[in-house]
């Protein structure tokens, strides 16, 4: 019983965090919201026992990428609302709405309505239990970063290198993107004298 | 009553579904990016979900790929908005039609 209170606790978070993101007009603000649905998402994840990743959703996500976000609208200066009443396209909002729905639909669709039913509605889970490594087979002085660490480092260890790869290259990446050279004015938008 | 595997489905299709819904309606890059949060988080709790009722790590393991993918994303995509806003203030996703034929 617990559980549900929990959960429908969480739930409402994670969604109106989620709902605040796209309809509040200061950006501020929004960020925000996604830090409370970061946090509710975080909480789900402690829900399913996966505790590490629970530890590491609230630090990068809720911590570094949204902090990086405020940064970002503070020092450009954009903290300030937006007129979000105004469309400048005719009928996209109903057409988001509309393809949002359809979105819903298929994937509520395959998820109840396709296969062989479970117990409780939704479609019953086939496939391969365990194929790499059990998560069960802990025992209870064991964390789950135990399993987790001994999948990364040994199936997954070249992603794992190419990940370090390509997080050097972002980081790269955006130094050269955000340089201003010898004080000029990048030209971005104007064909005839582009420049990088 | 108990949370099944379902009510996380359910929810993490609820939460994917605000954030596509935010992208398209969305026009400051800002929030445009963090939309794409959402919805990576919602595929986050699927791959969670999953992992538990298929007791079976490689979605935990996958969900920590995501999160390193998704902060590369989010320094290249801010990196990104900040060299264009120094250019004109108050960009809209409207106005970056530099390649427009």
């Amino acid at each position: 019983m617990i559980d549900v209170i929990t959960f429908l606790i969480t739930g409402a978070i994670v969604l109106g965090g989620g709902i605040g993101v796209i309809v509040l007009s200061n950006p501020v603000r929004a960020a925000l919201s996604l830090v409370a649905s970061f946090f509710g998402v975080a909480v789900l994840f402690i829900m399913q026992q996966a505790h590490f990743l629970a530890f590491v959703q609230v630090v990068v996500y809720a911590g570094a990428i949204v902090v990086l976000f405020l940064f970002v609208i503070m020092l450009l200066g954009v903290d300030r609302h937006e007129d979000i009443r105004a469309e400048p396209l005719a009928g996209q909002r109903p057409a988001a709405g509309l393809l949002g729905l359809m979105v819903l639909a298929l994937i509520l669709g395959g998820l109840f309505l396709s296969g062989p039913g479970g117990d409780d509605g939704a479609v019953a889970l086939t496939g391969t239990k365990s194929r790499t490594a059990p998560i069960s087979q802990l025992s209870e002085s064991d964390s789950d970063i135990t399993v987790l660490a001994q999948d990364l480092f040994t199936r997954n260890i070249v992603a794992v290198q190419a990940t370090a790869l390509l997080l050097t290259i972002a980081t790269v990446g955006a130094v050269v993107f955000v340089r201003n050279k010898g004080g000029e004015d990048v030209v971005i938008d104007d064909p005839g004298t582009a420049r990088r | 009553m108990v949370v099944t595997d379902t009510w996380y489905l359910v929810l993490s299709a609820l939460l994917f579904t605000i954030g596509f819904v935010g992208l398209l309606v969305r026009r400051n890059p800002l929030i445009m990016f963090m939309c794409v949060e959402l919805m990576l988080n919602a595929v986050n709790i699927t791959f969670v979900t999953f992992a538990n009722a298929l007791d079976d790590v490689a979605g935990r393991t996958a969900v920590f790929f995501v999160l390193v993918v998704a902060a590369a994303e989010v320094v290249v995509g801010l990196a990104l908005v900040v060299a264009l806003m120094r250019r004109r203030p108050l960009l809209s996703a409207d106005d970056l039609t530099a390649l427009r034929g």
